[in-house]
């Protein structure tokens, strides 16, 4: 058995990597986007021929893995919580055709919004679309829950998703690994038509995932991942959804715990132990870092049963993630506190780096915008949105990947002229492209800056699927050639930066501005890189 | 044995590094160990931490409780009073006393420096002139590690068999560098300790 030192991330790739997938399929997102680097770095990936390349977007990449396991082969598909909605339509409806060769969905939440515009808890996907759910509370259980998903999903012929938090996915620890296995034979559905939705196989199809309830259940109640952890003090029985365990394990030093304890890691919920732990104990106090669903389930729209303590009643803060203190007050546990932050303590949020192409984009685009006032520049999700802060304050909309093209043209449309669109390169690829081609088939007074620095950079610089196409696009997608304008954007070119946006600002139709340069954390990668290449060369 | 660590500084200043000095050795000497990192929005330029349990028994929560850190390891001075509440009553705080000023209001040095000398128990020092001293600036990390060396409750030699597994891709030189750097702020923390 190898124990290696991994991340949450990288322990779901490990065992991905050990369970025989043929591929993974990703787009980059804040906690998950270590998964899929781990893979792409992985020696035994590459040997053992593991496709491993980012996708434009989390629906395209949920696709393909749905493609790959019409194939019969085993396949992985990673993003963020918020991915999870731009995936939803095939995510939902693979439950309806079902899985060939095993297909893992992750979906790594992220309470507390570290890194999000939300803290949607991905189980109610799981649960809308009605395919089961595991959830480890561990880095070794993600790694053997990864591996017994991929099993699950064969044995059941349905798509499984896996749902961890921030706090799993980057944080190390010791993890052990079990034996590798083949990846499977290219093999064809038995059934030809599982994959075709027609409504009279829709039908079918629909009523046979419904059968399937009573199996997955009986699954969750013997897999192991739910138990019940017997103890004598029955004024109150706990319920400990995935990583929330821990942090209970935490106020028990030895780790002991005097109330029963229901830990859970796999859902359909199996019913037979909630009600075990219901019927025995007088209040129940259920732990979920995330939304608070079985809670709300477990008092039901009445609350007329037993006590219910948790995130509705006030005992757990009903947002953000939960942490060992939250957990210990919410037992009745005293907890220290060191001393207080002394006041000249400053806050100090992220910002653009020094050198950032984007800082003199705004600038540029700040300084046009003067004779028009602010308030109209509708904007996207990426390090770009930093420039919403001070001292820029540059832009108006964060809401979610390609909004910034479409809220724009609905401004205009109700008047806002020129209202202006301000889109990474990734995002364009990502979700921009179709509300662009509303635009030109619009003709929006709108003036589009794709702000190009040539990679993914919030996330930490993966390739962007625009790279190198991005004027080609927006020409085939029938913005005029006139109309299309690319920038240098750096400080000695300021004065003619502002002019030609100013012109396309008066332009009433759709302009696209395309100011490119380099990140200027990949550069500097790539330049130490060369740099060591030539001292190795020596 | 049970060792909680805060390490704080800025996004980009080499924290995760001291991070994974601590957990190879601690790896080294076969104890348990989890380390929760701060990754995506707030690397760029933001004040981020990194939570390191080091443990002879399983590890539970990957968070430390507050009042539970028996050590905050900083490598800049303002980062270093952050996370306070984190601090044991009878923990240590060692600090780079080199600023890193990207915002306006960055409190004036010599009050920064009040706030650390009322702390009970503390190590500061000038880690980007040891580091110099030492042939780079760029170990200042190593030196900050350095000078938590004698409260982490590690052998001496896993530590330094930690940095040489860090570095032994950069070569020789940078091996020897950093092993330079680690004593160098070992010595310091021993004197003032």
């Amino acid at each position: 058995m190898r124990k290696l030192l991994l991340l949450g991330d990288e322990a779901i790739a490990q065992a991905a990597i050990d369970g025989g997938i043929s591929g993974v399929y990703a787009y980059p997102g804040t906690p998950s986007t270590e998964i899929m680097e781990y893979v792409q770095a992985s020696k035994t990936a590459k040997e053992n021929n593991i496709r491993a390349l980012w996708s434009a977007n989390e629906k395209t990449a949920m696709e393909s893995a749905l493609g790959m396991s019409y194939a019969g082969k085993r396949a992985m598909v990673c993003m963020k919580h918020v991915g999870l909605n731009v995936a939803a339509d095939a995510f939902v409806n693979a439950a309806i055709t079902g899985a060939n060769g095993g297909l893992v969905i992750i979906s790594a939440d992220d309470p507390s919004m570290h890194s999000s515009q939300n803290e949607q808890d991905s189980r109610f996907y799981g649960k809308f679309a009605l395919i089961p759910i595991l959830e480890p509370s561990n880095q070794q259980e993600a790694y053997d829950m990864t591996r017994y998903a991929f099993e699950l999903s064969e044995r059941m012929r349905i798509p499984v998703l896996l749902r961890i938090t921030t706090r799993l996915a980057h944080s190390r620890t010791g993890v052990e690994c079990s034996n590798p296995e083949k990846q499977n034979d290219l093999k064809l559905p038995d059934n030809l038509r599982q994959f075709v939705l027609l409504p009279a196989i829709a039908r079918k199809q629909y009523r046979e995932l419904l059968g399937k309830q009573t199996q997955m259940e009986a699954a969750s109640a013997e897999s192991g991942y739910n138990r019940m952890i017997e103890s004598s003090d029955k004024n109150l029985g706990i319920i400990a959804c995935g990583l929330s365990y821990n942090y209970l394990l935490e106020n028990y030093s030895g780790g002991k715990i005097e109330h029963p304890v229901l830990k859970i890691g796999q859902y359909p919920l199996p019913l037979d132990l909630v009600s075990e732990l219901y019927e025995s104990c007088e209040e129940i106090l259920v732990l979920e870092d995330g939304y608070p669903i079985i809670e709300e389930l477990l008092r039901g729209m009445l609350n007329k049963g037993k006590t219910i303590k948790g995130r509705l009643d006030g005992t757990l803060p009903r947002d953000g993630e939960l942490n060992p203190v939250i957990v210990g007050y919410a037992l009745g546990k005293k907890h220290l506190q060191g001393s207080a932050v002394p006041d000249l303590v400053k806050n100090r949020p992220p910002k653009l780096c020094d050198g950032c192409a984007h800082n003199d984009a705004f600038l540029a685009l700040n300084e046009a915008l003067i004779p028009y006032g602010r308030g109209r520049v509708f904007s996207d999700i990426g390090c770009y949105t930093l420039s919403a802060l001070e001292p820029l304050e540059a832009i108006n909309s964060c809401v979610d990947m390609g909004a910034s093209i479409t809220m724009a043209i609905g401004a205009a449309d109700a008047g806002l002229v020129p209202a202006v669109a301000a889109i990474g390169d990734s995002t364009f690829t990502h979700s921009g492209m179709t509300g662009l081609l509303d635009a030109v088939n619009n003709n929006s007074p709108i003036t589009v800056i794709i702000l190009d620095n040539s990679t993914t950079g919030m996330t930490g610089g993966q390739t962007s699927s625009a790279f190198g196409k991005i004027d080609n696009i927006v020409r085939g997608l029938g913005v005029a050639e006139e109309h299309i304008k690319v920038l240098k954007p750096l400080r000695k070119y300021h004065d003619e930066n502002v002019a030609v946006i100013k012109e396309e600002l008066e332009y009433q139709g759709v302009s696209v501005i395309i100011p490119r340069r380099e990140c200027i954390q990949t550069l500097n990668r790539r330049m130490r890189q060369k740099a060591k290449a030539k001292t190795m060369n020596i | 044995m049970k060792k909680d660590i805060i390490l704080a500084g800025v996004g980009g200043q080499g924290i995760l590094s001291i991070a994974a000095c601590i957990g190879l050795a601690a790896m080294e000497e076969s104890l348990y160990l989890k380390q929760a990192e701060v990754h995506g929005m707030s690397q760029r330029g933001g004040a981020v931490q990194s939570n390191l349990r080091l443990s002879s028994d399983p590890i539970a929560s990957d968070l430390i409780p507050t009042g539970k850190a028996d050590l905050i390891i900083a490598v800049e001075p303002m980062e270093s009073l952050r996370y306070l509440p984190m601090l044991d009553p009878d923990g240590w705080i060692i600090t780079s006393i080199n600023p890193f000023i990207n915002i306006p209001d960055y409190p004036e040095m010599e009050d920064l420096m009040k706030e650390i000398w009322k702390l009970p128990r503390y190590i500061t020092l000038d880690a980007n002139s040891m580091a110099k001293d030492c042939g780079s600036i760029k170990a200042a990390n190593m030196v900050v590690l350095g000078a938590a060396t004698p409260f982490l409750g590690l052998e001496q030699s896993s530590i330094e068999s930690a940095v040489k597994n860090l570095f032994k891709n950069k070569g020789d030189e940078i091996v020897e560098l950093n092993l330079k750097a680690v004593l160098a702020g070992r010595e310091h923390a021993l004197k003032q300790m």
